[in-house]
């Protein structure tokens, strides 16, 4: 179907999605979320090494993003896998298809309007807890922070994308959770832990840069990535240096790998949505 | 000027095994009120979903307003179409306004014909309230209500009076009658024959996804060639009197029930028989002449082929 785009019917259907998740409170439960997480990693994220207290924005952002590689995948799947499978399975998707609409405007609308929904709570979330903390942060520390909160909403847009993907495959919407949940625990707990048992095994045998692109493909690892190289202090912490050649670190090569992983699933998405 | 609104020419759908279309030829005509009629499963939703570019056909071709359905142009033929589907899912977090509201915006109808046509399906008291706790009727009100937006001017209503009570029903006729006055094509399903005979311009009835009748209610019934039923109030004892009379009229037959008595007998001789059972005028207290109901038809085309 090559039938021109009507940005109107993607806005009808992004603002239901996202009014929706206002009006039943979603958006501001995840706010609370990140807000209070966010505080009490920055006061007592390092208590297990004898200190409590607020202890500088580097290493606080550093246990924020090991939070937020679980946290924030997690929801971005659960609020999308539904998208569409849930209103095929409920009947409702018919209607709406018979609306003078084309499957890709309301493709987009769905991600669009989940997409602000997650945003949102987002920058609500961290911002307040950056607010919040301000009063000790200088500007470069504010300056990570807010690359932080920019990455966090693009890690979300593109597991939101892979769930929006997911939803459009799955018959219903049991196998689409079911398959949510997997993707979360393959890309957040397996993948790392493959790559490591690769790079043990292998030893030496194939060479160290071949692997930084593997990273790549993980959308959580680029996200932390883009986080820990911004800092000194935390790349030692990670000893991540050696593994990750400068060239492949740069922020905007980083960025536009996570461009990506939001564009290609929904363009499978769309492809596939007939 | 009569064109063809609908045109299906050739249509076929088929799940697999299961032929759910089986080579479909139907045009409904401008203006026209149209049902379908069918036992269960005999394909009349998938006809409709492939007149709505819902589902893709197996083969053959579908134009509404002379355009291809699925094709470009068909957004803009959308915007006239109004749908009510068979199973009706509506969002149960909004309101029913909400709902319908929402509708609009898609459909770029006034949102100002919303109230007014929740007041119009007898939803105007609970149009502020959500739909989680609309019944069944309300709910098929309010789909009714929806597919009304944007004043169509195509209907495809999907077994439209399920769940409506009487009151209901009558009342969405008459919107049908008033909307059919303006000119609306609509193309209606239902089950319960007994209403949708006195209201349609033309039927069809479909069995196994294929065609088996088309025509207005009287022309199926003729082709049918159904007999007409004679009911008879009769004087107690009068029995023996109708046998005798009925006795030089082979082709009747006659049977009793307390003082009631049904005579069936071909149609072209119905004034044979008014002349034989006149001559009973004495015993004869009332007398009605049924015509087939559509469902005498529906039943006995299904024996046609049983
Ligand atoms: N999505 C589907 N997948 C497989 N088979 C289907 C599908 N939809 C319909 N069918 C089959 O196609 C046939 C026609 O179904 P359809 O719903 O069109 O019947 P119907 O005339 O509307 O029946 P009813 O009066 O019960 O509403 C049935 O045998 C049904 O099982
Ligand atoms: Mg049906």
């Amino acid at each position: 179907m090559r039938t021109h785009i009507e940005f109107k019917q993607i806005g009808v259907i992004a603002s239901k999605e996202f009014w929706d998740r206002i009006r039943n409170r979603w958006v501001l439960a995840v706010a609370v979320i990140f807000t209070v997480f966010a505080l009490v990693i920055a006061y007592f994220g390092a208590a297990q090494q004898g200190t409590v207290g607020f202890r500088g924005m580097d290493v606080t952002i550093a246990s924020l993003v090991s939070l937020v590689i679980y946290l924030v995948p997690l929801i971005a799947l659960i609020l999308g896998y539904d998208a569409i499978v849930g209103e095929r399975e409920r009947g409702s998707l018919e209607l709406l298809l018979s609306m003078p609409i084309t499957h890709f405007e309301l493709l987009m609308g769905k991600f669009v309007g989940l997409a602000g929904a997650l945003a949102f709570s987002t920058l609500a979330g961290f911002g307040l807890a950056g607010v919040l903390l301000s009063y000790q942060l200088g500007p470069t520390a504010l300056y990570h922070y807010v690359g932080f909160m920019l990455s966090a909403i693009l890690l979300g847009m593109a597991f939101l994308s892979i769930a929006v993907m997911v939803s459009v495959m799955a018959s219903d919407r049991m196998r689409a959770s079911g398959m949510a949940i997997g993707l979360w625990f393959f890309y957040v707990l397996v993948y790392d832990l493959l790559l490591l048992g690769i790079l043990v095994l292998s030893q030496k045998r194939f060479s160290l840069s071949f692997f930084p692109v593997l990273l790549y493909l993980n959308p959580a690892d680029i996200f932390r990535i883009l986080n820990v190289f911004g800092f000194e202090e935390v790349r030692k912490l990670y000893g991540l240096a050696t593994v990750l050649p400068a060239t492949l670190a740069s922020p905007w090569l980083l960025g536009s790998a996570m461009v990506m992983w939001i564009v290609a699933p929904l363009g499978i998405a769309v492809w596939r949505f007939k | 000027m009569a064109y063809n609104v609908i045109e299906v020419r050739g249509a076929v759908k088929h799940f697999g095994e299961t032929h759910a279309v089986d080579g479909v030829d139907l045009t409904v005509q401008a203006g026209e009120l149209f049902g379908l009629i069918g036992h269960n499963g005999a394909g009349k939703t998938t006809l409709f979903k492939m007149m709505l570019g819902l589902l893709p056909v197996t083969r053959g071709e579908i134009y509404i307003d002379g355009q291809p359905v699925r094709g470009e142009a068909f957004r803009q033929v959308r915007r006239g179409i109004g749908y009510l589907p068979e199973s009706l899912a509506l969002y149960d977090n909004l309101s029913g306004l909400e709902v319908m509201l929402f509708f609009a915006k898609l459909k770029d109808a006034d949102p100002r014909s919303c109230l007014p046509l929740l007041e119009k399906v007898g939803l105007a008291n609970a149009a502020r309230r959500r739909v989680r706790g609309y019944s069944k009727g309300m709910r098929q009100r309010l789909g009714f209500a929806q597919a009304l937006l944007g004043s169509p001017r195509l209907l495809f209503l999907d077994e439209p009076t399920n769940g409506l009570d009487p009151q209901g029903i009558r009342e969405f006729y008459q919107i049908l009658r008033e909307l059919r006055e303006q000119g609306v094509t609509a193309i209606l399903t239902s089950h319960i024959l007994a209403e949708i005979q006195l209201r349609v311009d033309r039927l069809a009835l479909m069995r196994t996804g294929k065609i088996q009748a088309l025509g207005t209610v009287h022309s199926l019934r003729e082709e049918l060639n159904l007999p007409l039923d004679f009911q008879l109030t009769l004087q107690p004892g009068a029995e023996e009197a109708l046998r005798q009379a009925l006795a030089n009229q082979p082709a009747a037959s006659v049977q009793f029930n307390g003082t009631m008595a049904h005579v069936r007998c071909p149609r072209e001789r119905k004034m044979t028989m008014l002349n034989a059972l006149a001559a009973l005028d004495s015993v004869v207290l009332d007398l009605h002449i049924k015509e087939p109901s559509l469902e005498d038809v529906f039943l006995g085309y299904s024996d046609a082929t049983a």
